[in-house]
């Protein structure tokens, strides 16, 4: 058996809302879109107008910074609407679904017998290259690096969180394809890494060709990041690249068959969900389809991912690009009368301050509320507890805030991503922007160094 | 309530920008987010948030001194009564009501004179009102004889706040704890008021009918003069019967307020249980040497008396002014607490050694978590040397 590595430091927030483990084909969505703000360090190039027809693997646009890697289309039909946001940065590429199911053919082929560089072109050609992304920083891989090793979480921790073991069901062939095509493009190690609390899936226990690493312990110990922070710590100038599990099935389909299929299995989840489940669809399809008549009433936030790291959408946005869950919770847009004085029966606190520590097993329903007001730092200590990884966080966050590269580099900025911060900001009594101070770092770090 | 969010939704435009009170922004919202929790969602990062709030974080830590504020108006009361006429019992609420009508317009000055500050910095600043003050101004009064002039609590208030707090940046920005920087600064600038044997009990000041031979000294001076037979006993020391500042002397209402901040983790664990260490090191130390009496009290016997259970409670655990590291509140901590005893037993001139002790190592706060991360920094240093090797 591996060995298993023990994340102490964490929190799981008891949410209302877990999908039940059950997976429903989802009602066929009209619109499907492909988001480029759900890269950082995008300039998009449109490589399509509105009213071209395209198939599935057709690609919609590309990164003028890093022109190598296409973004395609997930289903066949014709481009709708080229939606913009503020100086006309786009912000999502729409195409309506024409139900024919057509697909770019980019040739089968066994990785395994042909060299690196055709397994980069076809990944690249396909529109599965941005599905790889890089340490640090967090952005889409470069085609021209070899990373140290690639990381992947076969588990994921955050609130809510789908369960992995039951969407890879019956892919085994599939996944082990993607890994595959992966091994051929690191000299070190493919790092697999499951939780050891239950016994996990066969398509990951039987894999072949990676190394299997055990977790345990509360989120965020299926966090990539802290993984790599345990397993093999990022130094300046190294590169490490991760891959979600869903993706590196659609990596084996492409071998496989010589499609583009990203046809894959979300889970529905929040306390607004009136029946949580999971549904088969495809990457980017709009959402209205799973919501429409299945949430409760009120003003309620949509999310694309999960409540910590993930992007608001509204009840007919689209599922974005990494995410494999979409959460609805209520708004919290109220007042209330003397809240922060009440003893607060219904009030999630790490702290035991409310009273509802006397109702351990609880799931609570949480809205958006901000709940108080954004302060100077007053209490220390608090990050640590949620912290896992061997780094000062809140030094980290004073470094990013003076802009001081050099000591952002020293206190560690290669080795986290803002996921890695999520529970930071969610815990935080000072209410600080903890994740957005960290994008922030990571982004200037990145413009300083290149 | 919803009268009152009408009211208020009513007045509010006049607040905002453009408005005819557009000045007093400030001073609206504070007023407004006291009420009502506001409205404002996440928009970036978590959707979600735990429901602490700085507001909840200050509440905790009053309500952790409500016994001690408590015990100490009682106190006041009977301290006073056994200096004047210890024939005739009191009943217990006797004594809290002398206490009471003592301490309360301490407590009252102390707030209204550091809110104003408050209110005038955040204005001109444009900030938020921060809520900090909510415990220094109930933190002042604690740490002061009963009998201090009412003029000198608005005087070192505003020292406080505007030369410990305000030139720092406002609250999480200073170096120094505000409420020992107030008592200091009364400690240096009029020590008539602040020791010596008269001033800890009402009335002895101005030496109204005292009974004869009632010293008012505190156990801790009785000690320094040698007079360790004359000390309280352990009990009456542990319960808190015995002269001192007005919050300070019961280290069982102190126990009570530590388990609140301990257990709903509002006061750090680290800090306390170090200093109680530290100053149970110092205190064994000395037990060792005992070369006169004052060396010989048993070391745990230190920690019910004078400010040592007080301070280690209240003072060396506030977050802003001690160390933030995990490492750094340990080493923090301990020394507080050997200096505190070291101070307290050695130095003739300060019978009581916790005040200045907590403040030399806010002073230090800095120092040692610099050095702790700098072992941070050296070791992924070391990694990427051994990685590029």
């Amino acid at each position: 058996m591996s060995k298993i590595t023990k994340i102490k430091r964490g929190l799981d927030i008891p949410l209302a809302g877990k999908a039940e483990k059950v997976i429903k084909k989802a009602d066929t969505a009209q619109y499907y879109a492909v988001k480029p703000i759900d890269f950082h360090g995008m300039r998009t190039k449109l490589m399509v107008k509105v009213g071209d027809k395209v198939k599935s693997g057709t690609p919609l646009f590309y990164n003028k910074l890093q022109s190598e890697a296409q973004f395609t289309s997930p289903v066949s039909g014709e481009v709708v609407s080229v939606n913009r946001g503020e100086r006309r940065k786009i912000l999502e590429v729409v195409v309506e679904n024409d139900l024919k199911y057509e697909y770019e053919d980019f040739g089968a082929a066994d990785p395994s017998n042909i060299e690196r560089e055709h397994v980069i072109e076809k990944l690249l050609q396909s529109g599965l290259w941005p599905v790889i992304r890089q340490r640090p920083y967090s952005v889409v891989a470069n085609p021209k690096d070899i990373p140290k090793a690639i990381f992947i979480s076969a588990f994921n921790s955050a609130p809510l969180a789908p369960d992995y073991d039951l969407i890879v069901k019956g892919e085994k062939e599939n996944f082990q394809k993607g890994i595959d095509a992966l091994k051929k493009l690191t000299n070190g190690k493919i790092h697999l890494n499951l939780n050891a609390d239950y016994p996990p899936s066969e398509v990951f226990t039987k894999a072949k060709g990676v190394q299997i690493n055990y977790f345990t312990g509360p989120h965020p110990s299926g966090n990539v990041g802290v993984q790599i922070n345990k397993l093999d710590p990022i130094n300046q100038g190294e590169v490490v690249w991760y891959v979600y599990p869903q993706d590196i099935i659609a990596i084996g389909r492409l071998f496989n068959k010589g499609i583009y299929d990203v046809s894959r299995v979300v889970a529905l989840t929040g306390s607004e969900v009136k029946k949580p489940l999971y549904y088969r669809t495809i990457k980017g399809a709009s959402i209205s389809p799973l919501v429409k008549d299945n949430v409760k009433g009120g003003n309620l936030r949509y999310i694309s991912g999960d409540v910590l790291t993930g992007t608001k959408i509204n009840n007919e946005g689209y599922i974005g690009y990494f995410d494999d869950q979409i959460t609805v919770i209520p708004e919290g847009d109220y007042y209330e009368f003397l809240g922060w004085a009440m003893p607060g029966f219904n009030k999630y606190s790490v702290s035991r301050s409310f009273w509802a520590w006397l109702r351990p097993d609880k799931k609570y329903r949480i809205d958006t509320n901000l709940k108080g007001g954004e302060r100077a730092y007053v209490m220390s200590g608090e990050y640590e507890k949620v912290f896992p990884m061997d780094i000062y966080p809140v030094q980290l966050i004073k470094a990013i805030l003076i802009e001081d590269i050099e000591l952002m580099e020293k206190l560690g900025i290669y080795e986290v991503d803002e996921e890695d911060f999520a529970l930071c900001e969610f815990i935080c009594t000072s209410k600080t922007p903890v994740q957005s101070i960290v994008r922030k770092g990571l982004d200037l770090m990145r413009q300083e160094m290149s | 309530m919803s009268g009152l969010r009408g009211y208020i939704d009513k007045i509010k435009p006049h607040f905002e920008k453009g408005g005819k009170f557009e000045k007093l922004q400030s001073t609206f919202e504070a007023f407004e987010t006291l009420l009502f929790v506001p409205n404002k969602v996440t928009t970036q990062g978590t959707h979600i948030r735990d429901a602490m709030d700085m507001k909840r974080t200050m509440i905790i830590v009053v309500i952790a001194l409500v016994p001690t504020i408590l015990f100490g108006m009682w106190n006041a009361g009977y301290q006073h009564h056994l200096a004047v006429n210890p024939e005739e019992p009191l009943t217990i609420l006797q004594s809290f009501w002398i206490g009471f009508k003592l301490v309360f317009p301490i407590i009252v000055v102390s707030y209204v004179t550091g809110l104003a500050i408050e209110f005038l910095f955040a204005q001109i600043r444009g900030h938020e009102v921060n809520e900090g003050f909510l415990v220094s101004g109930m933190l002042i009064p604690l740490v002061l004889p009963v009998d201090v002039p009412l003029w000198m609590v608005v005087v070192a208030t505003a020292f406080a706040v505007i030369i410990g707090k305000e030139v720092f940046g406002g609250t999480g920005m200073n170096i120094l704890n505000p409420a020992l920087t107030a008592r200091a600064f009364l400690f240096f600038a009029y020590p008539a008021y602040m020791s010596g044997n008269e001033v800890w009990i009402h009335g002895l000041m101005k030496g109204e009918g005292v009974v004869d031979g009632f010293s008012g000294a505190t156990p801790l001076a009785q000690a320094a003069e040698g007079n360790v037979e004359a000390m309280p006993s352990v009990q009456d020391a542990f319960l808190g019967f015995i002269p001192g500042s007005i919050g300070e002397t019961s280290t069982l209402a102190v126990l009570i307020g530590a388990a609140i901040l301990l257990y709903t983790g509002v006061g750090s664990w680290r800090i306390l249980f170090s200093t109680i260490a530290g100053g149970l090191v110092m205190g064994f130390i000395f037990n060792a040497f005992a070369v006169n009496e004052f060396m010989s009290i048993p070391a745990w016997q230190h920690l019910f008396l004078g400010g040592f259970a007080f301070g280690a409670v209240f003072m060396a655990t506030d977050p802003v002014s001690a160390a933030q590291t995990r490492k750094g509140k340990y080493i923090y901590g301990f020394l507080i607490g050997l200096l505190a005893i070291l101070i307290r037993v050695v130095n003739p001139a300060y019978p009581e050694g916790v005040m200045l002790a907590i403040l030399l190592m806010n002073v230090f706060a800095p120092l040692i978590d610099h050095y702790v991360i700098e072992g941070n920094i050296k070791k992924r240093m070391k990694r990427a040397k051994v990685k590029a090797a």
